[in-house]
């Protein structure tokens, strides 16, 4: 199964990556490579193999007390690329896209 | 020279900080006066250097068993005296205003930051060639690769910056550089030293490991830092195996040599230092068991499913919103993120992303990501089958010797396939430990791979011993043997 | 042609935790922006998630209370978009496996009580705040605060049960008390602490398949809902009536303006690409918490709304404004064992606290009707909650009260200034009805003279009651009344005129 272009397009938009045109079909030739070498899982014998659930599961439930973690407000901006009056700022949202 | 505090171990080296013979600051400055003032111009195994933050960072130094002992730190974990920026442009100049876990543990012990290790961006890569802040070469041949993503802390740690390194393994980042720089490498078992101010690549198989240039540091190390953690939730509940057995030897111990493994496409000189530790480890008394094992394409083939799925969602935050790197005079939020995202990542974080993002999205997530969790069931149950007819496996780290710079850059499924060896450990999040045997007649280090089931840490660990012991570890011409005084017998 | 409308209801109920869902930041609200952030909260590099153990118990007793199907091993998962509010750029959330399945809501529909199936209840994180574009210089900028990034939610889907506006808001005023009454959260629609978003969609009466549907969000009040719903029916039977197709879309409700907007996105937009989140183990619900968690659900509103009606013969409607509320139903329950301690089932007794058992059997509905009209108007009439009332008057001192009305020993006016003065002072019923203004002129032997002296003053309502006129008597009573300075009990002179006039006429 390959990637088409259109394809690396989409999945760059969802990823909100710009990939400039000419490099748009080098891309997806790599992409298609690695898919293809990936279709080689279809050999396995995956009869009676579940999905992997990796986490350890003896992590015990958090309780529900604050703890010394927290930040002021002026760490928490201190990395901000732009903040002002305790908030962070950003460019305007212009399609409402919250789900 | 072979006084001279940078080529103690951490373990000796702590000692004598402790009995006050030697000041922690001296213990710390001795890697920068005498090697780094040699290689680090060449080799640029270092992202962030700051004398001042080291200086601090030794006049703290708590007591305890590592003592004023210098520590090369990959620049994915996070650490509040130095930048962290995972050789990213998208986080350059980075303050993570909290330690990981890792690292406080190791200051807890007396240890000391000594400078933030260069990587592949955001531990993606194989040969630390693709930093956004310029390659590390391999200290042995300064036209080849140290290997990734943890090439800087490997190659520190092998021309004598620090006794001990500290990096990440998802698919083998430690365990390789630590082959092509000929130091021991430790991928511990998933789960046992805590992820928290890791940034995070693939979750369910990244670790942190541990770089040294004695199996005994190694262990020290090991036990400072594993344990539970209550900030991470996937770390495991029962105590971390005891490590302080390292030096018991192998007698009665089996090893698994899977050879189908390598009847093909693996240098001929690495084969040949497999053959010679498996004679050493015989000598030692353990005991060789042959049998065949799955392929590593497989391996392969699931990791750049599943790896790459969680890095797409792990590196989404990197947005320029509240940290790192922000594009300019973007007209609304939109343009913002994808701005920021393309200028910010390189090109093979892009890849990944993009693969990952593929792997998940609608109508491919049954073909590609649940199908590759199947086959990493079926990896992991392989790996319990190997090991009940053994206590560890030998194989190799690398189908190749340290390669040159530019050699794979060009050939993505190339540079994914030497892997090959390394990728199955963080499938079946089993401990994978890398272990130096000398030097090609070219001066190119040579490393085998011990692999372990759970928890196998000790087993790991003798089984270096009985290597570093019986085997001429440090086959160094002349030449090295002066400037890097590396201890041949212990 | 005649459409049926079908809705179905996405619920989000913010939990009242001290916490956040993966973090140990206080969950709580209006402090200032970005001071209740943590590296998990704010999505540092290397951060990772831990989760709340009361967030899930509160998930527990919600979903045991509505009859779920719970999960032992539940699986959390990342839902992927972008959007500034959002810290890591996914959400923690569950996707399949979700805690709990099934169940349902019952609720008084008129006066019938009808179940609301559900589809599930999961566990997820709440997003950070962002702001409306303002003027920034020469630019324009949003404000982002994290405070409430990570505070725990609980998101509730229904079947597409509904069928018109007015049940919704039914079923969410019925949610909102249940989520009060679990203590699990305020639910609190203004605050946003219970939210609501709809699927609605048309299909001609008499159909099976449903027709298409949409989105509607921003409804943030139950009129709202009920509005909003109302508005997006309208709109899509004229879409239909006018033979063209209703399209699937997001809108936004206005309430202002009473309109709906169009939320304009891509098709593929919408990809979240979930998958399980490898940082946390599967969730794993023991046997033992879960029948730990059962015994701490207790009596369910509507168990007790059928209790006020079964046990104490209450109509329906006062069972379920006692039923509003878990303090006030106690409250009211306590009152009822002061006077009738027979009626209450011992099981399901508070705390008696040596109440004065009483021989004079007093209806609960005296009791309902002085909890309903008269404490409840004077709460509202001074803006006390039930907590502040209970300080000043206790079940006890009211339940004194109603038994002493009921038994005579005051009378229904002076009752009520009495509880003025209780409420007011914080005294008890005994203290102030031993006051002078409040004894009752109730002995025969006291009123018959007063009786007889208005029979002789008012000869013409006399003989208009002896001729037939029963009612007149209302204002005989009243005369008498007002002889005796309002401190005679009106039944008792009623009786006492009739008798004294012999019967009717």
């Amino acid at each position: 199964m390959s990637i088409s272009r259109d394809d690396v397009n989409r999945i760059a938009e969802l990823a909100r990556l710009e990939i400039p045109e000419a490099d748009a079909d080098l891309l997806a030739g790599q992409l298609s490579q690695v898919l293809d070498f990936a279709a080689t899982l279809n050999r396995l014998d995956l009869e009676g193999c579940e999905p992997t659930a990796f986490a350890p599961a003896d992590a015990p439930l958090r309780d529900d007390a604050p703890d010394g973690r927290r930040l002021t407000p002026e760490r928490a901006l201190e990395g901000a690329p732009e903040g002002e009056d305790g908030f962070f700022l950003v460019p305007p949202v212009v399609e409402n896209l919250a789900p | 020279m072979s006084d001279a505090l940078w080529t103690l171990s951490a373990t000796a080296l702590a000692a004598r900080v402790r009995s006050g013979a030697v000041a922690p600051e001296a213990a710390v400055e001795s890697g920068w006066e005498g090697p780094a003032a040699r290689w680090e111009s060449d080799v640029r195994a270092m992202v962030a250097v700051d004398p001042v933050a080291r200086a601090a960072g030794a006049k703290a130094a708590a007591g305890g068993p590592l003592q004023g002992v210098p520590v090369v730190v990959k620049d994915n974990l996070c650490t509040t005296d130095y930048t962290t920026t995972c050789a990213s442009k998208i986080l350059a100049g980075y303050r993570s205003p909290y330690d990981a876990t890792v690292i406080r543990r190791l200051r807890a012990a007396g240890a000391v930051v000594t400078g933030k290790g260069n990587m592949d961006e955001f531990a993606m890569g194989s040969s630390t060639e693709y930093s956004a802040y310029g390659p590390t070469r391999n200290p042995f041949d300064l036209a080849r690769v140290p290997g990734g993503s943890s090439g800087g802390p490997a190659a520190a740690v092998a021309y004598g910056l620090a006794p001990i390194g500290l990096g990440s393994d998802t698919g083998g980042s430690v365990r390789q550089p630590a082959a092509f720089c000929g130091v021991l490498g430790l991928k511990p078992t998933y789960g046992r030293l805590s992820r928290y101010g890791l940034v995070a690549f693939g979750s369910s198989l990244d670790q942190v490991g541990i770089f040294a240039r004695h199996v005994g540091d190694v262990a020290l190390i090991y036990a400072v830092l594993a344990g539970p953690d209550d900030c991470d939730a996937t770390t495991r509940r029962a105590p971390a195996p005891d490590v302080s057995g390292w030096a018991q030897g192998v007698k009665g111990l089996r090893f698994g040599w899977p050879a189908n493994l390598w009847q093909a496409g693996v240098d001929a000189e690495l084969v040949e230092g497999l053959e010679e530790a498996a004679a050493w480890l015989e000598a030692a008394g353990a005991e060789r068991v042959r049998f065949d094992f799955m392929p590593g394409e497989y391996a392969v083939a699931t990791y750049y499913l599943v790896a790459t799925a969680e890095a797409s969602s792990n590196l989404a935050r990197f947005d320029g919103v509240r940290y790192g790197f922000r594009h300019a005079d973007s007209p609304d939020v939109r343009a913002l993120y994808t701005r920021t995202r393309s200028a910010g990542f390189g090109p093979e974080v892009k890849r990944r992303i993009l693969l990952g993002t593929y792997a998940l999205s609608a109508g491919y997530y049954d073909a590609y990501y649940l199908t590759a969790q199947r086959a990493r069931t079926r990896i992991r149950r392989e790996h319990e089958e190997a090991f009940r007819r053994c206590d560890f496996m030998i194989l190799p780290v690398s189908p190749t010797l340290p390669f040159r710079l530019g050699e794979k850059t060009e050939d993505p499924l190339a540079m994914y396939l030497s892997d090959i060896f390394t990728i199955g450990a963080n499938l079946a999040g089993i401990p994978g430990l890398t272990v130096p045997v000398g030097l090609t007649a070219a001066g190119l280090p040579r490393a085998v791979q011990l692999l372990g089931p759970e928890d196998a840490e000790p087993t790991l660990l003798r089984a270096a011993r009985a290597l570093e012991v019986h085997g001429d570890v440090a086959r160094l011409d002349g030449r090295h043997e002066t400037e890097f005084a590396w201890p041949t017998k212990r | 042609m005649a459409y049926e409308a079908v809705i179905g209801l996405e619920c989000h109920i913010q939990l009242g935790t001290r916490t956040k869902m993966f973090c140990e930041c206080p969950a709580e609200f209006g402090a200032a922006p970005n001071s209740n952030v943590c590296p998990v909260c704010l999505g540092l590099p290397g951060a990772l998630p831990r989760a709340n153990r009361a967030a899930i118990d509160a998930a527990l007793r919600l979903g045991l209370a509505l009859g779920c199907e719970v999960r032992r091993e539940s699986v959390f998962a990342r839902k992927n978009y972008f959007y500034p509010d959002m810290p890591k750029n996914y959400q923690i959330t569950q996707y399949d496996q979700p805690l709990c399945e099934g169940g349902a809501l019952p609720v008084l529909v008129g006066d019938e009580e009808q179940g609301f199936d559900l589809i599930r209840i999961h566990v997820e994180e709440d997003t950070g705040k962002s702001f409306h574009p303002e003027k920034h210089g020469d630019r324009r900028v949003s404000r982002v605060d994290f405070n409430r990034a990570g505070v725990p939610l609980l998101e509730l889907v229904t079947q597409p049960v509904f069928r018109q506006p007015a049940v919704c808001a039914a079923f969410l005023t019925a949610l909102r008390r249940l989520v009060r009454w679990l203590e699990i959260s305020d639910g609190d629609m203004e605050k946003g602490h219970l939210r609501c978003d709809a699927n609605v969609s048309l299909r001609p009466v008499g159909q099976e398949a449903f027709g298409t549907k949409t989105e509607i969000k921003n409804l943030n009040s139950i009129k709202g809902v009920e509005k909003g719903l109302a508005a997006e029916i309208e709109r899509q039977r004229s879409v239909l009536e006018e033979g063209g197709r209703v399209e699937q879309a997001t809108l936004l409700y206005d309430a202002d303006h009473d309109k709906l907007a169009v939320m304009r996105s891509k098709e593929y937009a919408h990809d979240y690409r979930y998958f399980p989140e490898p940082d946390l183990p599967l969730l794993r619900v023991s046997e033992t918490w879960i029948a730990e968690a059962r015994a701490r659900v207790p009596e369910l509103p509507w168990e007790r709304e059928r209790r006020f009606v079964g046990a104490y013969g209450l109509p329906a409607y006062d069972a379920a404004v006692l039923s509003q509320d878990r303090a006030l139903a106690d409250y009211f329950e306590q009152v009822v064992t002061t006077i009738r301690p027979e009626a209450v089932s011992r099981s399901a007794m508070p705390d008696a606290g040596g109440f004065m058992i009483v021989t004079t059997p007093v209806s609960p509905k005296a009791a309902s009707n002085w909890v309903m009209s008269e404490a409840l108007g004077r709460m509202k009439a001074r803006g006390w909650s039930l907590a502040e009332w209970r300080r000043r008057v206790s079940a006890a001192s009211l339940g004194e009260l109603v038994r002493r009305v009921e038994s005579r020993a005051v009378t229904g006016p002076l009752a009520k200034q009495a509880l003025d003065a209780m409420a007011d002072e914080g005294a008890d019923a005994a203290t102030v009805l031993a006051r002078p203004e409040y004894q009752v002129r109730g002995g025969a032997d006291e009123l018959l003279p007063l009786v007889r002296a208005v029979i002789e003053e008012y000869p013409g309502p006399v003989s208009q009651y002896r001729g037939g006129k029963t009612a007149t008597i209302g204002f005989l009573v009243g005369q008498v009344m007002k002889k005796s300075g309002g401190q005679a009990v009106p039944q008792t002179v009623k009786e006492l005129l009739e008798r004294e006039l012999g019967g009717r006429g």
